[in-house]
């Protein structure tokens, strides 16, 4: 502090500090402002006694001053979920138990179940299918056109409900593609044979030969599951083979691969798991992505 | 006596009364302004101001402006304008559950709220262009805290009179009588403040709907709320803290420094005219002295309670009454008008060295704010007379950005999002343009007529568009492609085209 400073054209003593030249006038505080301060202090400890407060340690942890109105934002959240529930629960009621093109037929509980099937899509589905139901290799992706076990409306609800390959579920989806080289049915030629002829069916083959040879052995181990050209066969759950889309890959290291050792890839059955309203609302919006098929849903506008 | 002579005797008792009255008139002054040296401890306690009736041109101007301004705050939500069936027929209106502003014609949606935002830039900018031409016109006029102020002043005045009567209350033991007036005056002062709350919750509901809810106190809680909490606020602010509000919270004082210039009009005392002060005798000669008498009027005046004479200050908000007040007494005794009067500090030097004074508004300061606000309002106008009723957006999906069909084509997917501003329902067919062999297709369960979406009046509806291209085709262009959605309103043949990018796998 330098000595005391006097503003010449207020005669007010300034703070004595200066800052190129410009000094702070040290005017008085108005008293009113400094019974607000203490006004605020008083409105502190009023609130410490009416709303939670203080942590403190007991010997089964921390805990805190709960306040005198028991205010806690956790259950004014719990609150305004179970009231949104309620408001809901008619609606949601009434796609439990609506066939489902009936229920994509009205407005109203098409919009409630597209939501509620995009939330229970992002709990239960993402981390295998992906948040935007992309897949990854070995899960399928939900947007396209190409389905292994059929994209209908109750074909999707049935494997949502029963899952693949799970075996907790009676009624699951299932069958085996067989590791014919693990485990000694077909020999590396026939196996490389096989995966030439696949590629010829997307046009990709290099070796006219390999593929004719290929032809035969598929003629005898594969048709049976995956048709006449590969065409796939959902009642069985074979995927085709003459598209653009593969779900363990299609470069020809991936269909030796997978021809080798066999695929048997699992989902989870989520009867039982999630009440039937969310299975549904599930289904609808899986459809919703852009690969549904039309022909169980003819109620549509 | 002449009645002059009478009215400067009056004067001068009223002085005298006000001396007592510490610290108006201690240590032999008779009037010592509020923030003059000797009132500054630590914690100022606050000096109550008793501003003195005056009459005069800028108290006739200020009558106008209050009442004008109160009648807009009052009359604006009750007055009416009709937009159709369906819709409110209040000229000014907030309407926050809907989500819209309603403005006579103009109607505000609030992913357009720049308009308000262009609203608040004009508004400073006139602000700061009156402040560098005619100082704090806005302070000492049309602030509602001056307004209110003023009113709550008056009504103060009709229960305990003038400054020298109310000084004289103040300073007398509690009584039946002043029990009485003070009870009085905070009654009207309250009763005003709810009228205030009260008006204010109009402009957020339908008033005359409002008003019935309100009289049978059926009226929701929030209005209630809110007419309590204005209410609060005008009576604090308005009634007691005054000029304390104006010195003490209000930041614009600050910034004044900013916006005036040496040739600004700001209320000033003519020191050139008015020094050496002093008591004048009547029929003593003025030769070597200046005009100003010191009688004090012009602090009497004020309702900030300073003293004008010590020089342009922070608290002053040129609210002019302190010219009216000396304009009465120059005529009294039989001197020009004018000692305190609209200067700027350049004439003020000007006379001092001998040039004539002379106002220059048009200045470099002035010409740009002037400039600035055309620009804003004529891009304003040109938003305005140009706003679409019809608004298409185009969100790309990005998880995932593009989906391989099984046939190899690719195919991506847009909400198409159309906000129909207008009062009737639309339906609009979506299209593309500058995409060669693509396919347009809605995913199955959208619920509409393939490419054609109905649009609810006032609505926004947000459709699912899938766009498919052969693979080739993306391939050639990189991985990239841009085109655009086109949507046509049926019937008008309205057209907007949003630009969009299709996007597939590079190689």
């Amino acid at each position: 502090m330098s000595e005391k400073h006097k503003d010449d054209v207020t005669g007010v003593e300034t703070t004595g500090h200066e800052w190129d030249g410009i000094r702070e006038l040290n005017n008085p505080l108005p008293k009113w402002w400094l019974y607000t301060f203490y006004v605020t202090i008083v409105w502190c400890f009023a609130y410490w006694v009416v709303m939670p407060a203080w942590p403190y340690l007991t010997t089964e942890g921390w805990t805190y001053t709960k306040g005198a109105i028991g205010y806690e934002q956790r259950a004014v959240v719990a609150n305004e979920i179970a009231a949104v529930h309620e408001t809901r629960a008619e609606a949601m009621q009434r796609i439990a138990e609506l066939p489902l093109p009936e229920v994509a037929a009205d407005a109203a509980l098409m919009e409630l179940a597209l939501g509620a099937g995009k939330a229970a899509f992002g709990d239960n589905c993402a981390p295998c299918h992906g948040s935007g139901a992309q897949g990854f290799k070995g899960f399928p992706n939900l947007n396209d056109d190409n389905w292994i076990w059929g994209g209908k409306l109750d074909d999707i609800h049935y494997t949502i409900t029963h899952g693949i390959r799970w075996e907790a579920a009676p009624d699951t989806r299932n069958n085996i593609m067989m590791a014919y080289g693990r485990d000694g049915l077909l020999t590396r030629a026939e196996i490389s044979d096989v995966a030439e002829y696949v590629l010829s069916l997307t046009n990709r083959a290099e070796n006219a030969e390999a593929a004719s040879r290929g032809e035969e052995v598929f003629a005898s181990q594969c048709v049976a599951c995956h048709g006449e050209g590969g065409v796939g066969n959902r009642e069985l759950g074979a995927p085709s083979l003459n598209t653009a889309v593969w779900l363990y890959g299609g470069e020809r290291a991936d269909i030796i691969e997978t021809v080798s050792n066999g695929r048997s890839g699992t989902m989870p059955a989520w009867g039982g798991r999630l009440n039937e309203a969310t299975i549904k609302s599930l289904t609808l919006f899986v459809h919703s992505l852009g690969g549904g098929e039309d022909e169980a849903a003819p109620a549509m506008r | 006596m002449t009645d002059t002579a009478l009215s400067l005797e009056r004067l001068a008792a009223e002085a005298a009364a006000a001396a007592d009255a510490d610290p108006h008139g201690a240590e032999g002054e008779r009037y010592t302004a509020v923030n003059s040296e000797k009132n500054r401890p630590l914690y100022a306690s606050r000096v109550k101001v008793y501003p003195k009736l005056v009459h005069g041109n800028f108290r006739r101007l200020k009558w106008l402006v209050m009442a004008v301004t109160l009648a807009i705050y009052y009359v604006t939500p009750w007055l009416r304008w009709d937009r159709g069936p369906g819709l409110p027929d209040q000229a000014v209106l907030l309407d926050f559950p809907a989500r819209r502003f309603y403005f006579f014609f103009l109607e505000i949606w609030p992913q357009e709220f720049y308009y308000v935002t262009g609203l608040l830039i004009l508004a400073s900018l006139g602000l700061f262009l009156v402040t560098s031409v005619a100082g704090r016109v806005w302070c000492g006029y049309a602030c509602p805290q001056t307004v209110w102020t003023d009113l709550f002043v008056h009504v103060e005045r009709f229960f305990e009179g003038d400054r020298a009567a109310r000084i004289r209350l103040d300073k007398s033991p509690m009584s039946g009588a002043k029990l009485a007036r003070k009870t009085g005056k905070h009654i009207v002062w309250l009763l005003i403040a709810l009228a205030t709350g009260g008006a204010w919750v109009f402009y957020f509901a339908d008033a005359p709907t409002l008003a019935v809810q309100l009289l049978s106190l059926e009226a929701p809680a929030i209005a209630w709320l809110f007419i309590g909490l204005f209410t609060l606020t005008t009576y604090t602010l308005g009634a007691i803290a005054r000029e304390q509000v104006c010195i003490y919270m209000c930041p614009w004082p600050r910034i004044q420094g900013a916006m005036f210039d040496e040739e600004s009009l700001l209320v000033s005392y003519r020191d050139d005219r008015g020094e050496k002060r002093g008591p004048h005798k009547k029929g003593t000669s003025w030769e070597g002295r200046g005009d100003c008498i010191d009688c004090g009027q012009c602090v009497a005046a004020c309702p900030m309670g300073i003293d004008i004479r010590d020089g342009m200050q922070l608290e002053c908000i040129q609210c002019a009454l302190c010219i009216d007040a000396c304009n009465d007494i120059m005529d009294k005794v039989e001197r020009p008008r004018g000692l305190i009067t609209y200067d700027t500090f350049r004439n003020q030097e000007r006379r001092k060295a001998g040039e004539t004074p002379r106002l220059s508004i048009l200045r470099p300061r002035t010409i740009l704010y002037s400039v600035l606000i055309l620009i804003v309002a004529a891009i304003m106008l040109f938003g305005l007379s140009t706003r679409s009723t019809l608004d298409v957006n185009v969100i790309a999906d990005r998880n995932p950005l593009f989906v391989v069909l099984s046939d190899g084509a690719i195919r991506n997917g847009y909400q198409v999002k159309i906000l129909n501003k207008e009062h009737e329902a639309h339906t609009y067919r979506v299209s593309l343009s500058g995409l060669d062999g693509a396919m347009l297709t809605r995913p199955a369960l959208a619920g509409e007529e393939e490419a054609l979406v109905h649009v609810p009046a006032d609505s926004l509806v947000n459709a699912r568009f899938f766009v498919s291209l052969p693979p080739a085709r993306i391939a050639a262009e990189g991985g990239e492609a841009g085109f655009a959605f086109v949507v046509t309103e049926l019937g008008s043949g309205r057209e907007v085209m949003k630009y969009a990018t299709f996007r597939g796998p590079a190689k």
